[in-house]
């Protein structure tokens, strides 16, 4: 079976090895480009969001390529996500492409169905239980070591002496995670890329600016999709947090630890959650990053998502109440990189000078 | 005694006679805000946030201009109305997951907001619990309340079974609530078509921000049958011809409204009428296109509506959607 599924950020390298090692063909998707979006916008519904539209342009690369199957997550809603597989089944179908989309729901929604899905994985890969076990242990190692080495780069980013280091040797170390076959081999292509970032000339000197980075998981994963936003800032001289990893429900050392407490954090301002996607981290992650000390927060979402709406209208009171300013980037197809680089050193301008009105000190990012 | 003020928009289409009922039987006064008008919906574009939805912001509109003349302004958070869909895990749009929480902050001077919490997947009691608590934060007793509960809940059947005889929500809510004097007088003569008008009440219902959509309608001779003229029991029936259900309750309604009057056979065409940028009809309008196409030989018509919305543009895709539905009659 050819298998293909959605482009998040750099975990292609991780499910293109366990779809491989399942004992399926793997179709890796590309990274999403113009003509990607192009394909998505001319079939999908004018309102739906950019990640839907996203996603059907690589849905139809992938088929172009010889996908027969697709593999995506479910959900129970409020959020669109939810319904985004029925959606492109119905889509790919009018267009005839002979694609087959599996959604896994959420388990605990539907655990029989959940079982037959993944166990129909492994018997058409051929693998024993024992095995399959294995390889997504494995997979998820990989996607862990992913996360460990990009995170580093963000902290390294601002410091970079010659720009485009830090990019560069960042993908070095996902080539080496990418070759990385068992547990042993990951953890030393992990630290070997992690040496490898460390290494980079850098000025110590410089105090970086930290923004926190918020909103929808699609976008903010991607980079693809929010233009590379956490490179553009790190060469501005900007430390990024950001609070989504393919991960962080199960790591504790990020700022952002755990799903249930976010919800209490943001219940002064939100007393309902979830209301679906990211809504209700968005704001409680805000309260976060402004009691950590950040100097600012960016809101990243897609045109018209609902949960973000949502956030949008309340967070201008916690910035207002916690005094921490807050940037709304809302990205559709007619977003450009320009407009977003414009917005995005304006942003930074403005809280250089509130640091140096704080602390009455003249401090430059990057000369 | 206190006066609550109810926005004539979103949910109040759908229970309106029993929110009225239970606040007039427990001793409270009603005050509805009019129906939209433009300096409703402008002082709503002005406080609301901006990427939201027209309802949306007419809804900041209606409890804008309900503040300062009521003592509380009603607005319960509704989570969920019945256990329905794939997981039983039927809900609403986002938006109204976070309404109370929306207008507290976008709006100042507000007065107190009922925000209760409607989660009825939870258990069969859970709606009596929720008016338990409407009523003890007003300082209603328990017998009071238990009264007026199931006198609202009598009013509520009955505004449900004359909706079901063909009667639009905005003249079963004044023959129900006993002031229908001018309301529900039979016409004399019959209708030319049938068309389903399907969408969420209150983007249907609400002729200011459709431009008076169902009257234009009614003036072309045309019968217009909305999904609030189906019982539950109807409109479930269409769940199992889905892949999945969608996760909204009114657009549940919607979808399988259509469905079911497309499989019934007397409607000449089908209109949906969506806001602009709504979310979850990003995903209905596509279906319905799609599943209609596959189902039927029916023409469909997508109406936006948004702030800028005029009579003469929605006056213009509907006498040409009916010339259409007119000329292929003749063909045939």
């Amino acid at each position: 079976m050819k298998i293909s599924f959605p482009h998040m950020g750099y975990s292609y390298i991780a499910f293109k090895w366990l779809v491989e090692n399942i004992g399926h063909e793997c179709i890796v998707p590309p990274e999403p480009s113009k003509k990607t979006l192009d394909l998505g916008v001319r079939y999908a519904p004018e309102f739906a969001c950019i990640p839907f539209k996203i996603l059907l342009g690589t849905y139809l690369e992938v088929a172009e390529k010889g996908a027969e199957i697709i593999i995506t997550s479910g959900g129970m809603g409020p959020c669109r996500a939810g319904y985004y597989w029925v959606m492109h089944q119905y889509l790919l179908e009018e267009i005839e492409k002979n694609v087959k989309v599996i959604a896994f729901e959420p388990p605990l929604c539907d655990l029989k169905d959940f079982w037959k899905k993944i166990n129909w994985l492994r018997v058409s890969g051929g693998l024993s239980v024992k095995d399959f076990l294995e390889v997504i242990k494995i997979a998820w190692e990989k996607i862990k070591a992913i996360d460990d080495v990009e995170m580093y780069s963000h902290k390294i980013r601002p410091y970079e002496v010659n720009r485009g280091d830090t990019t560069r040797a960042l993908w070095k170390a996902l080539e080496m995670l990418d070759e990385a076959n068992n547990i042993e081999e990951i953890q030393d292509a992990k630290h070997e890329g992690l040496k490898l970032l460390g290494n980079i000339l850098q000025d110590k000197s410089r105090n970086p600016l930290k923004i926190g980075i918020i909103g929808e998981i699609y976008v903010v994963l991607e980079p693809a999709a929010n233009y590379y936003i956490q490179i553009m800032l790190g060469e501005m001289g900007v430390e990024t947090d950001r609070s989504i990893y393919l991960t962080s429900y199960t790591r504790k050392n990020t700022i952002i630890n755990l799903e249930g407490s976010i919800f209490e954090v943001a219940k002064p301002y939100l007393k309902e959650a979830p209301i679906g996607g990211h809504g209700v981290n968005s704001i409680g992650e805000t309260i976060l990053y402004a009691k950590h000390g950040f100097d600012g927060v960016i809101q990243l979402a897609p045109f018209a998502c609902i949960p973000e709406i949502v956030a949008k209208s309340i967070l201008p009171s916690v910035s207002r109440d916690l005094n921490i300013p807050l940037l709304t980037l809302f990205i559709d197809e007619q977003t450009g990189k320009a407009g977003v680089q414009t917005r995005l050193e304006a942003f930074v301008d403005l809280l250089e000078r509130r640091r140096e009105v704080k602390s009455g000190k003249f401090e430059r990012l990057i000369v | 005694m206190a006066k609550i003020g109810i926005p004539r928009t979103l949910a109040y289409f759908t229970y309106f006679p029993f929110w009225k009922t239970f606040f007039e039987e427990t001793g409270h006064e009603v005050v509805v805000s009019p129906p939209t008008t433009r300096a409703i919906m402008d002082r709503g574009v002005k406080e609301a946030v901006n990427d939201a939805c027209i309802p949306i912001k007419i809804y900041h509109g209606h409890v804008a201009y309900l503040a300062g003349k009521v003592d509380c302004i009603f607005c319960p958070r509704l989570v969920s109305v019945r256990r329905h869909g794939d997981f039983g895990t039927e809900t609403f749009c986002p938006k109204f997951l976070g309404l109370p929480d929306m207008i507290r902050l976008s709006l100042d001077d507000l007065p107190d907001i009922i925000d209760t919490r409607v989660d009825l997947k939870k258990g069969k009691n859970e709606l009596l619990n929720v008016y338990l608590e409407v009523g003890s934060r007003l300082g209603n007793s328990k017998g009071e309340i238990s009264k007026a509960y199931k006198r609202a809940l009598q009013v509520q059947r009955d505004y449900q079974k004359i909706l079901c005889q063909g009667v639009s929500p905005p003249e079963a809510i004044d023959l129900v609530l006993g002031d229908g004097a001018g309301a529900g007088q039979p016409r004399m003569r019959g209708y030319d078509l049938k068309i389903a008008v399907v969408g969420y009440p209150y983007a249907i219902y609400d002729s200011y921000i459709n431009s008076g959509l169902l009257n234009i309608l009614e003036k072309e001779n045309v019968q217009v049958l909305t999904q609030d003229m189906l019982s539950d029991k109807v409109l479930n029936r269409q769940a199992r011809t889905l892949p999945k259900d969608m996760f909204w309750y009114f657009s549940n309604r919607a979808v399988y409204g259509a469905l079911h009057y497309i499989n019934q056979g007397e409607i000449s065409g089908v209109i949906h009428v969506t806001a602009f940028a709504c979310g979850p009809d990003a995903m209905v309008d596509r279906l319905l296109e799609i599943e209609i196409r596959r189902r039927s030989q029916l023409p469909y018509l997508s109406i936006t509506i948004d702030e800028h919305t005029g009579e003469a543009g929605v006056r213009t895709r509907i006498e040409a959607f009916l010339d259409m539905i007119n000329y292929r009659r003749e063909r045939r």
